[in-house]
């Protein structure tokens, strides 16, 4: 469900930047311009990484996590799908704009006060303030729901420090999550008092202050950055050492550069304000602690590397994907390093530069891994393997496209190409790195289609996948292809790192169980999440146009539900043991 | 002396998996909220001088009925402890009456808080009059929101007890309006020192 709702987003987000790109394609055009220019690109911004990067991460933490686990489910079903429904919703709100009011948000996905002030934007940016607000608390109950799993949930025998680097990276993830959200909730909150009731927040002329706005968003925007990539990186770390045949290098190290990681990335908010006025004391400590970020990063690199060291690495689409995150991510984070340093960012601020830099991190890191992770996981997940051969093209094409999107548009920002302009004036030089990115661009839309193709053709196939198609190492691969509902017949027993690799090698090849087959309890399913999503979505319409009878029944009727949600209890069902698929010989 | 009934565990807040995964999951959900609660009080300090041509906090605060808030609010976590004290000894009507109690001085604080909301936006102290203004009423107003969902969460569980009965399931559901109770309160403590005392003094 989250991953069709944000593949779908995904789509969305690629076509505005499409768009984006067409218009930028030779100088002077005039297909998109002003308004519309900034709508597609606030709603571009906004849908990739609320409504698109988010939810696809949710998917696999979804599918993945209680898998490496050990676990039946995730703690808590009923707010898994209460989590679920509250993204979708809010993405249609957002999306809603388009069509009702005066168009889409124009204050660019960051939305500065006091741009996004009524004073200088229009009703799109109420849609965006509570379609936000929305998916962002689903997002937030999403994030307690996998630490409480991760924290309570595992297998015997399953310590911490055995725990696989994917479900290690969900759990720090989801902790940025829980104390990233309820930032962005207050500074929306904030903006909706002044755009609804008057408040004064970023009223300057009052004695406001925009700047709160920055540091608000800013205290949620770099952890969300974090939140995006870390567990691309948990996901390469699993697929390098699945096909390097070898246990991943310091294994350890690689566990502390990741809570390394989440910690520091709380403490750097402030690099993206250099230019704000802070004083050079403090734009020295952020940017100290901006390049400190690189040594933890650095680590996992070289980690990487030695794994595949002397392993014998497997060539496929899911590797690819792997190895070719590491050049990409690479470049990506040597140009944060360089934007780390306050006196350059004076420079490079507000051009393409940045635009290149936040690219190679975010599509060159985080969507290639979850590329890799998606062909890894696909046959764990819908029990068919995704097509090889139209997965190297998809990778190819992407690499390829991606490059050449993303590469000039370096060069273009340091010859003075500023950010979120809809023209350039011909003879300036810019001409050719403008075309050949969006040549590139049409490459990545190539792919995407690939992709799509590749999809449609093994849903139709009728091919079965073994449990364990890679030869793989943790616990997932000890259960049938796609997996029960039940997840594990019997709880297993972890003896290691790397479970399964364990019993493979001393063992033999079977994972044994911590307790005897029985019946298994399941939870019932529920309208209400549903119900009451659509409570909060008919409350925040109601705030959009400020009909506040609408506003205040759709709280009410949550509020409502909510109550008879915490009075009744969910006795739930049983399978019983001679329904229960016994589980797989490996 | 009436005979203990042993048909609850010693702890039957964290008697199941269930249970314990709401306790742990309740102390992250806390731990969100001293985020949300931090970024509120952080805009406050930053707006609290910024009062424009409404009135200061000092014009508007009295210290006496803030201090008799504080005080109903904080007998209220106590008579909360009570309750889980009873409820730890198996004694179902001394966690019924505790709980009420609870309840009533979470009612008492609430009217209060409106009497003196009313008050201020009399004397001109609106949410649009300054960001002092917007910012008071939004950190209060959260504070406050805050304390009516404890009190509703409360009611209905007081109203479902002689139904349900104390067993393993509605056990952590007490146990942590309790917690969630002392959260709001320790919060208000905050708010008496950051809000009034701050803006009497200084
Ligand atoms: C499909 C390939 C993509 C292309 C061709 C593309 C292209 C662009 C372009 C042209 C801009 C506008 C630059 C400007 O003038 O400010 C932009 C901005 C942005 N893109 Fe992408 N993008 C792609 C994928 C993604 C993905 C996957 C994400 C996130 C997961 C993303 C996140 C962003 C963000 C956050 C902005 C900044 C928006 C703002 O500053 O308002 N993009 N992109
Ligand atoms: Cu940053």
């Amino acid at each position: 469900m989250y991953l069709l709702a944000g593949g779908f987003f995904f789509l969305l987000g690629g076509l505005e930047a499409l768009l984006i790109r067409i218009q930028l394609m030779y100088p002077d055009l005039d297909i998109f311009v002003g308004g519309t220019f900034n709508q597609l690109l606030t709603m571009h911004g906004t849908t990739m990484i609320f409504f698109a990067a988010m939810p696809i991460i949710f998917a696999l933490l979804n599918a993945i996590v209680p898998l490496q686990i050990g676990a039946r489910d995730v703690a808590f079903p009923f707010i898994n799908a209460l989590g679920l429904w509250l993204f979708f919703l809010g993405g249609v709100i957002l999306n809603a704009s388009w069509f009702l009011g005066a168009g889409a948000p124009e204050a660019g996905w960051t939305a500065y006060a006091p741009l996004s002030t009524p004073a200088f934007s229009h009703m799109g940016v109420d849609f965006y303030v509570l379609g936000l607000q929305v998916a962002g608390i689903g997002t937030w109950l999403g994030g307690i729901n996998f630490l409480v799993t991760i924290i309570n949930m595992r297998a015997p025998g399953l310590t911490f420090m055995r725990l696989p680097m994917f479900t290690w990276t969900a759990f720090v993830t989801s902790a940025l999550v829980l104390f990233a959200f309820p930032a962005i909730t207050v500074n929306l909150i904030l903006l909706m008092f002044d755009r609804l009731f008057g408040g004064a927040f970023f009223n300057a002329d009052m004695g406001g202050n925009v700047v709160i706005w920055q540091h608000l968003f800013w205290i949620f925007g770099h952890p969300e950055v974090y939140i995006l990539i870390l567990p691309a990186f948990g996901i390469v770390s699993d697929v390098i050492s699945t096909f390097s045949k070898k246990r991943l290098f310091g294994h350890s190290a690689m566990v502390f550069a990741t809570v390394l990681i989440g910690f520091l990335g709380f403490m750097v908010w402030a690099h993206h304000m250099f230019t704000v006025g802070m004083g050079p004391i403090a734009n020295s400590l952020f940017a100290l602690a901006t390049m400190l970020i690189a040594v933890p990063t650095g680590i996992k690199i070289f980690n990487w590397l030695f794994t595949m060291w002397g392993g014998q690495v497997r060539i496929n689409t899911a590797s690819l994907w792997s190895i070719g995150f590491i050049p990409t991510f690479l470049i990506g984070g040597m140009t944060g390093v360089m934007l780390g340093v306050a006196p350059a960012d004076f420079q490079y601020q507000d051009t393409y530069f940045v635009i290149a830099h936040f690219h190679y991190t975010i599509v060159g890191g985080m969507v290639f891994g979850l590329f890799s992770g998606m062909y890894y996981w696909w046959p764990k997940m819908f029990g068919k393997m995704l097509n090889e051969k139209l997965g190297k093209w998809n990778f190819w094409t992407f690499f390829i496209g991606f490059n050449l999107t993303f590469f000039p548009q370096h060069f273009l920002g340091l010859m003075g190409m500023p950010r979120r302009v809809f023209t350039f004036l011909p003879n300036a030089g810019l001409e050719m790195g403008n075309f050949v990115s969006t040549i590139g661009a049409f490459g990545m839309t190539l792919s995407i289609l690939i992709f799509l193709l590749n999809i449609v053709i093994t849903n139709r196939s009728e091919q079965t996948v073994p449990a364990d198609p890679w030869d793989g190492r943790t616990l997932e691969w000890t259960i049938p292809s796609p997996a029960p509902e039940y997840n594990f017949a019997q709880t297993p027993l972890v003896r290691g790192l790397d479970a399964l690799w364990v019993e493979k090698m001393e063992g033999n090849g079977q994972i044994s169980y911590a307790e005897p087959l029985g019946r298994i309890h399941m939870p019932s399913p529920s309208v209400l999440p549903f119900l009451m999503a659509i409570g909060l979505t008919f409350a925040a319409f109601g705030f959009i146009y400020h009909t506040w009878f609408v506003a205040a029944t759709g709280l009410i009727f949550t509020f409502v539900l909510m109550s008879i949600r915490s009075v009744k209890d969910d006795p739930g069902y049983y399978i019983e043991v001679e329904d229960i698929d016994e589980g797989v010989k490996v | 002396m009436e005979p203990v009934k042993t048909t609850l565990p010693a702890y039957p807040e964290k008697a199941t998996l269930e249970g314990r995964n709401k306790v742990i999951g309740f102390w992250l959900f806390l731990g969100g909220e001293v985020v949300l609660f931090g970024s509120l009080f952080a805009t406050f300090i930053a707006l609290r001088q910024a009062f424009h041509t409404g009135p200061t906090g000092e014009e508007l605060f009295d210290l006496r009925l803030i201090a008799l808030a504080t005080g109903i609010l904080l007998t209220s976590s106590m008579t909360s402890v009570m309750a889980i004290v009873g409820m730890h000894r198996n004694d179902v009507k001394s966690l019924r009456t505790w709980m009420s109690v609870t309840i009533f001085l979470g009612l008492c604080f609430l009217g209060l808080e409106i009497y003196e909301f009313t008050h201020y936006t009399s004397m001109g102290h609106k949410m649009s009059s300054s960001p002092f203004g917007s910012a008071f009423y939004t950190l209060v107003g959260t504070h406050g929101a805050h304390v009516i969902g404890g009190v509703i969460w409360m009611i209905l569980l007081v109203a479902r007890l002689p139904k349900t009965g104390l067993t393993v399931v509605t056990a952590p559901k007490f146990y942590l309006a309790s917690l969630y109770w002392h959260f709001v309160d320790l919060i208000w403590v905050f708010v008496f020192t950051v809000v009034y005392l701050m803006g009497k003094v200084g």
